[in-house]
């Protein structure tokens, strides 16, 4: 039976290498489509991509790549369910599509000048989709709930600095905190829940959101209807929408070539080129940092030498090229582009394209004139990671760096490499939320976070200076060092944020990007024939 | 009488000890379950929280010992990834009673077309005289055998799907909402399963027909004076069927356990693909249970093959 067993597992892998085999087979032929992709890069950045009419009603479905793992919006990590959890709850501020927060629950807010209080103003007239209005108590309960006043346990980390919320009066709420912080607003955005139902047997998820939750299949989908009182005047113009679980993407290219999905997020640069032309493809960049993680605490990559001699050697413009077709932005250090204000371009420094030279020279200054040997990690399941892994394998031998491809299951990946470190370099990509600081956290030496093991005093004294300013103008100068520090000491070899690229039916429109994992369809419509 | 009890017996001993198997398998594969769900944005303190939740603290053969006393008690627990509602995971029995039925109805459905067409199509290709159609036949049945089952769910779905528009590719609907529908989809997954095992069970049925046609007894039966018809139906095809039958079991048991490949490629959510996918999040409870139900059905069907056999062939149980 354990043999059974065995032969299962070998059989998924099986498959698994086959389906990628036939994915890495069409992303050849990508090169020769100048066509598609010319009309790919004047339709991305872009929006809405029609502006026919609106049209109110009707129904979607999304086609997703991951299962729920909770229904709870606190609970909830993975961006595969955030993502989507987004539609049906709202916190007291939320995103906007340019990485902005704006009022949501809340019709206002301000923060007291030592940065400890703060006091929001609920809008009036918000409904949860039982039909009850928000009120103070809904939410004190739940900030209480994620903050861990509740029963000791915080559900959102940073905003286990809550001391109290107090209710001044029906509308008004006040939380005090114990240490400033100005990036703290940011997890505001957590969901605000009718007051009780987080510890309710039988609690559907009930929110604020554009829409609200039907029902949900374990493998099958989700279901949600539109929300008939959204605060939003005009919102949501869909009746309907079905996240449909699709099990692996070459169903999902069949299914919407076929009609059963309207929307197909996250799809390779070779799927999107299939698909050009009977779909509207629309790309923007993601929240998403791929880099070559390096070790710090590992053999060669000890020496900041080495791992500056791996920035030199790769060449991002062809990685970017090759697997992204050419819709990925290079960067240099842990911070998104698109939060302009902090974000500070270095990609001067090693080069968009490979400088095999210099690379050379800093291994030989290092002892390793001959190169070494280098075990590069990667999560089987993503495909971008995996192509670029192999474009970086070919990059790096020219400079003497003889790569090993270790492709790895996500679960295991998740355990050996990431928490237990054991590893010498991986091809993946981290997420960043809107919170400016959120990834530079992770490169602070005893961050549990800190996957690389980088080890930086210079690093270390200046994020503990950035966490003593009292404002986000001065965080954002300490901020732009810090990626400096972490961009010359190569805490790791930093490629691109690769673009989320999504196919979706010729007569949809209104779907906006943001800068974090959302799918937000309350401003998508069908558009009048 | 037993007989049945005897296979009762090894029933209940393989079940514990593939459980416990899976058990160890779980505690040897690298990857863990909270790490699986939460991912790499989680802290400390949420991982401890589920981890307690799911009673993952406790030493490993207390928490096997409390598992199988749930089963034994007709509780088999509720899923680690899954949730049915805000604040409550998705229990088992549940979680598996509503793909079961798809995986059920999708092995009824393939296993009438292999039925259906494997046998007459056996006698057929046995029959023939004509050299073309046997050495076409040849080549046909080699090549259904040989490609592989993703594959040809793929050109299924390409075919019938883009091609022809018989069906709308994912367009899956729930037996609950839509039984006519249900059927409709399922007929080209069931397509998809039958294609290598029609080729298998007719080439089955051809090679054993052809040997019992130079038995003493067909030769007997034509001395008698039996027409040619009667001698292959009567005879032939009645003797030749019995090593068939076990093949066909073999094909029964193995598309109840659930067709993991064309569930992933049609996108039924049926118990195979519930397997794999509770296998990469570790999702104990249901591999658990999934294991034991594909043990049971293994085994119950070979009992019942061997009955049956005995039934057909009383030689069997004088011996």
């Amino acid at each position: 039976m354990k043999k059974r067993l065995i032969s299962f597992l070998l059989m998924t892998v099986l498959t698994m290498t086959a389906l990628s085999a036939c994915a890495g087979g069409t992303g050849e032929s990508s090169e020769d489509n100048s066509s598609t992709e010319a009309t790919t890069s004047t339709e991305s950045g872009a929006n809405t991509t029609q502006d026919a009419e609106p049209v109110y009603g009707g129904s979607v479905v999304v086609g997703i790549q991951q299962d729920i793992d909770s229904l709870d919006p606190h609970k909830a990590t993975a961006a595969g369910t955030t993502e989507i959890l987004f539609n049906i709850f709202e916190g007291l501020v939320k995103p906007d599509e340019n990485g902005n927060l704006i009022n949501a629950i809340a019709s206002d807010y301000t923060i007291s000048e030592d940065g400890l209080v703060y006091t929001f103003t609920l809008r009036d007239g918000v409904k949860f989709h039982n039909g009850n209005e928000v009120t103070a108590e809904d939410v004190k309960y739940s900030l209480d709930r994620v903050s861990g006043l509740l029963d000791g346990t915080p559900l959102v980390s940073t905003l286990s600095v809550i001391t109290d919320v107090a209710i001044l009066d029906e509308k008004t709420v006040q939380v005090t905190v114990d240490s400033p912080n100005p990036e703290l607003i940011y997890s505001f955005t957590a969901a605000i829940i009718p007051a009780g139902s987080g510890e309710d047997e039988n609690a559907a998820p009930i929110g604020t959101g554009p829409f609200s939750f039907v029902s949900y299949v374990p493998q099958e989908g989700i279901v949600l209807a539109k929300n008939t009182e959204y605060w939003q005047e005009g919102l949501p113009y869909l009746d309907e929408v079905t996240f449909k679980i699709i099990s692996n993407v070459d169903t999902a290219m069949l299914d919407i070539k076929g009609g059963s999905v309207d929307v197909c997020p996250y799809l390779t640069d070779s799927q999107a080129n299939e698909l050009a032309g009977e779909f509207n493809i629309v790309s923007a960049p993601s929240n998403v940092v791929q880099a070559l993680f390096l070790n710090c605490a590992k053999g060669p990559l000890a020496d900041e030498r080495v791992r500056q001699a791996i920035c030199y050697a790769l060449d991002k413009d062809a990685i970017n090229e090759f697997v992204t077709g050419g819709n990925g932005v290079p960067i240099s250090s842990a911070m998104l582009p698109t939060l302009e204000e902090y974000y500070v371009d270095l990609n001067e420094m090693y080069g968009n394209t490979a400088n095999i030279e210099m690379a050379k020279q800093l291994l030989t200054e290092a002892g390793y004139p001959d190169g070494f040997d280098l075990e590069i990690t990667v999560p089987s399941n993503y495909d971008v990671h995996v192509e670029t892994t192999e474009v970086v394998a070919e990059q790096l031998k020219l400079a003497g760096i003889n790569v090993t491809i270790n492709p790895v299951e996500w679960g295991v990946w998740l355990e050996e490499t990431y928490k237990g470190r054991k590893y010498e370099g991986t091809i993946c990509g981290i997420t960043s939320d809107m919170t400016p600081g959120y990834l530079l956290n992770r490169f602070v030496s005893d961050s549990k976070k800190n996957f690389v093991n980088f080890n930086s005093e210079k690093f270390d004294e200046t994020y503990a200076k950035a966490q003593e300013c009292l404002t986000l103008e001065e965080k954002a100068v300490y901020y732009r060092e810090l990626q400096h520090i972490l961009c010359e000491e190569a805490g790791s070899a930093f490629i691109q944020v690769p673009p989320i690229t999504i196919a979706m039916n010729k007569n949809l429109a209104g779907y906006k990007f943001y800068p974090i994992y959302v799918q937000d369809m309350s401003t998508v419509y069908w558009v009048n024939q | 009488m037993k007989y049945i009890c005897k296979k009762i017996i090894t029933l209940i001993m393989t079940l514990f000890l593939v459980s416990a198997a899976a058990f160890l398998a779980f505690q040897v594969i690298p990857g863990d379950v909270v790490t699986s769900i939460l991912g790499t944005e989680a802290t400390p303190e949420m991982e401890e929280l589920l981890r307690e939740e799911l009673g993952l603290n406790d030493p490993p053969v207390e928490r096997y010992m409390n598992w199988v006393s749930g089963v034994l008690k007709g509780d088999l627990g509720v899923s680690y990834r899954y949730s049915k509602s805000m604040n409550e995971r998705m229990p088992v029995a549940e979680l598996i009673g509503d793909k079961l039925p798809v995986t059920l109805w999708l092995a009824f459905y393939s296993l009438i077309l292999i039925i259906v067409i494997s046998i007459p199509l056996g006698v057929l290709w046995a029959r023939s005289k004509n050299h073309y159609l046997d050495a076409a036949l040849n080549v046909i049945s080699q090549t259904a055998m040989a490609v592989p089952a993703f594959f040809l769910g793929i050109l299924v779905t390409y075919l019938f799907g883009i091609i022809l528009k018989c069906f709308t590719p994912g367009g899956y609907v729930s037996y609950r909402e839509d039984f006519a529908g249900f059927m409709h989809y399922l007929l080209f997954p069931a397509i998809s399963i039958a294609i290598p095992k029609i080729a298998m069970t007719a080439r089955f049925l051809r090679n054993s027909m052809l040997t019992e046609m130079r038995s003493d007894y067909v030769r007997t039966a034509y001395s008698k004076g039996c027409t040619n018809r009667r001698v292959m139906y009567a005879h032939v095809l009645r003797n030749a069927l019995m090593p068939v039958v076990t093949f066909l079991g073999m094909i029964i048991a193995e598309t109840i356990a659930g067709s993991i490949v064309v569930e992933q490629v049609f996108g039924l959510p049926g118990v195979g693909r519930l397997l794999i996918s509770s296998i990469s999040t570790r999702d104990f409870p249901v591999v658990e249970i999934l294991v034991l139900y594909i043990t049971s059905v293994v085994i119950i069907v070979y009992a019942l093959i061997d009955i049956l056999y005995r039934m057909i062939d009383p030689r069997i149980s004088s011996k």
